[in-house]
């Protein structure tokens, strides 16, 4: 490795500067602008605000809404992060049987991911639009009365489905490159060494995809957590109604639409700390674990 | 311990591309083959076939008294060592080695006497708890013989398990490969590009060039009656001298740039024939004498053991192999190519006559 000195000791500190001042702004700032404001009751119109200590919180834990959102959180990201990494992989095993390096393929595959999350959404509502969408006249014709954004489960399914079909090519992509990462005479030894290929797949393949897995693991529960805001935003066309939503949706709801900023912020101060605790777990954990070579 | 026949292999990839002309091979119970060629000659390929890792396109093959075509890599009771090792590298040491026996039922106690056994065998018991990115190469290389061994396999299968290692290490693993080999008396098939590898491990080599098997024979059968140019250049370093020459029918035998030579039988071809002799045979000599012709030192090669003379006959280089007591001064030598050292080839087909 190069090491280069500098002349002035401070010298490196202005090279930092641009990105540490974006970090700053962008991201600190904010983040400690909501932690000031989860402290505060602001009145409607951003004239006065009251500093009202833990209310914000104890008030949030204690309305059945919110914990009612919290459990559908947990029940939207654990549905879309297990069927988007079972569905990739699935994808990935069966397609690594057959192209061993046909790029053209898996760039086909990868389209998807590059949709981004509301028109992803859109399309999905042309699906499953209660009058005219082909997957719901199609539960209809099974005798299941499919109602897009009148019925909550039938919404919530709506929401599932469509973020799991955005999140596969991903994961499918990580799987892929992960299952031809393995060497090829391990899996060869190991059709030497066991009949079954159901078994070869869970003590060979699936144990050395494991760093990829968790690494998709966190990758998706984020995903499944924040960055499904636009496919649900979409889904319920903006009126949430009797629909479930998930936290983050309930912090933009509760903030920009019911103008409680206070109590807004102290719902994303909670989603701040899932995140840290995600990506110290991320960290810690799982890159110990986690590591062959 | 199995015999193995291959009658009459070929292998065509989908896109047309044959690897292995039809080819057959009677390997018997216990013995050592090794396959030998440079690299796309098919020898890795026919391994393959044998392992059941590549189709059979035409012929069978046989493991014992079974036609094994059709049947998995699992269940032709082989083991397999490659070239990379090809350890799974989430296992220790101990599951390498006993992976195979657990997937085949084999119960626990009677795995834990099979691994300590050959863990033992290989000097590899310290490491059984190890992972094997904490070994070494040649520790690897160890792990990989022992899980070939635990297995107790009809076949070994050998896919240039040395080409990873240095040297020194190399040389080592060889002679241990083949005491152990000749310990257990298993069936072997061994590929390396290596002619040393093949000439001192071999019961008999195969030589294959171009997808077809050029000769089969014990090592000094393939060193000292090569069936074909490729055979003698190929095996032995340095390698055998290759001359054009030209025979008229009846004892004469003109070599271009030297002149006539003598032989004594009488020859089946005539014509265009190429003529070869081993460096060790050529003879030396400081002064001229009968049947001698002059050649320029262009350089002396230091062996320790000898030296080689390198020089050029025609255009064509030439190599001459001298002992130590062997001393030559001034820049021209007089060489004597012994008939009976000679190797004539037909220069069309390339075939020994």
């Amino acid at each position: 490795m190069i090491k280069s000195q500098f002349k002035s000791p401070l010298f490196p500190y202005l090279l930092l500067l641009p990105q540490l001042s974006i970090v700053v702004i962008f991201f600190y700032w904010p983040a400690a602008e909501a932690i000031r404001s989860s402290f505060y009751l602001e009145d409607p119109f951003g004239f006065s605000s009251t500093f009202v200590g833990l209310d914000n919180f104890r008030d949030m834990v204690s309305r059945s809404d919110y914990v009612a959102t919290a459990e559908f959180t947990i029940i939207f990201s654990v549905i879309v992060t297990l069927f988007s990494l079972a569905i990739a992989l699935l994808l990935a095993v069966t397609a690594d049987r057959v192209l061993r390096g046909a790029s053209t393929y898996k760039t086909l595959l990868m389209w998807v991911y590059a949709i981004a999350p509301p028109v992803a959404a859109l399309i999905g509502i042309m699906m499953f639009d209660t009058l005219v969408g082909p997957i719901a006249r199609f539960f209809q014709a099974l005798g299941w009365n499919y109602q897009l954004g009148t019925n909550r489960f039938d919404t919530a399914f709506a929401m599932i489905v469509i973020s799991i079909w955005k999140q596969v090519p991903v994961n499918f992509i990580f799987f892929l490159s992960g299952l031809q990462g393995i060497p090829k005479s391990v899996q060869e030894a190991a059709a030497i060494d066991c009949a079954s290929s159901t078994r070869r797949f869970w003590t060979i393949t699936f144990p050395l995809l494991a760093p990829t897995g968790f690494f998709l693991l966190i990758i998706n529960i984020t995903y499944s957590l924040f960055d499904t805001f636009g496919i649900i935003d979409v889904v319920l066309k903006g009126e949430p109604g009797n629909n479930p939503v998930t936290l983050v949706y309930k912090v933009f709801l509760d903030g920009f639409r019911g103008n409680d900023l206070g109590g807004s912020s102290a719902q994303s101060v909670i989603l701040m700390i899932l995140v840290l605790i995600l990506t110290v777990f991320q960290f810690r954990l799982i890159e110990r674990r986690v590591h062959y070579n | 311990m199995a015999k193995v026949v291959i009658d009459n292999v070929r292998k065509v990839y989908p896109n047309g591309t044959e690897a292995l002309s039809p080819s057959s091979l009677n390997i018997e119970d216990g013995e050592f083959i090794v396959l030998v060629g440079p690299s796309g000659c098919g020898k890795s390929t026919l391994l393959r076939m044998i392992a059941g890792l590549e189709d059979i396109t035409e012929g069978s093959i046989s493991i014992g008294e079974r036609v094994v075509n059709t049947l998995d890599p699992a269940e032709r009771d082989i083991a397999m060592v490659f070239q990379n090792y090809a350890l799974y590298p989430h296992m220790s040491v101990y599951k390498n080695m006993a992976y195979g026996l657990k997937n085949r039922g084999m119960p626990k106690a009677d795995i834990d006497t099979a691994v300590q056994k050959a863990a033992k065998l290989l000097h590899i018991e310290e490491f059984l708890n190890r992972k094997p990115s904490q070994l070494s190469g040649g520790q690897r290389q160890r792990v990989a013989m022992g899980r070939a061994i635990v297995r107790d396999p009809a076949l070994f299968l050998f896919d240039e398990p040395l080409s990873n290692l240095d040297a020194k290490l190399r040389n080592q693993m060889r002679i241990e490969i083949r005491k152990l080999q000749r310990e257990l008396g298993v069936t072997s098939i061994y590929v390396t590009h290596d002619q040393i590898e093949a000439m001192t491990m071999a019961d008999r080599i195969a030589v294959l060039n171009t997808g077809k098997i050029e000769q089969i024979g014990t090592p000094a059968q393939i060193y000292h009656t090569p069936a074909s140019i490729f055979v003698a250049s190929f095996m032995g370093a340095p390698p055998m001298n290759i001359l054009n020459g030209h025979y008229n029918g009846n004892g004469g035998l003109e070599i271009k740039d030297l002149g006539h030579v003598a032989v004594d039988h009488k020859l089946e071809v005539t014509g265009d024939i190429q003529v070869g002799i081993r460096p060790e045979n050529v003879e030396i000599h400081r002064k001229e004498e009968p049947h001698t012709i002059p050649i320029k030192v262009d350089f002396l090669e230091e062996l320790g053991a000898g030296r080689l003379l390198h020089t050029t006959i025609g255009s064509t280089p030439f190599i001459a192999h001298l002992d130590n007591e062997h001393q030559i001064d001034g820049e021209t030598v007089f060489a004597h190519l012994p008939a009976k050292a000679l190797h004539l080839f037909d220069a069309s087909t390339g075939r020994r006559v």
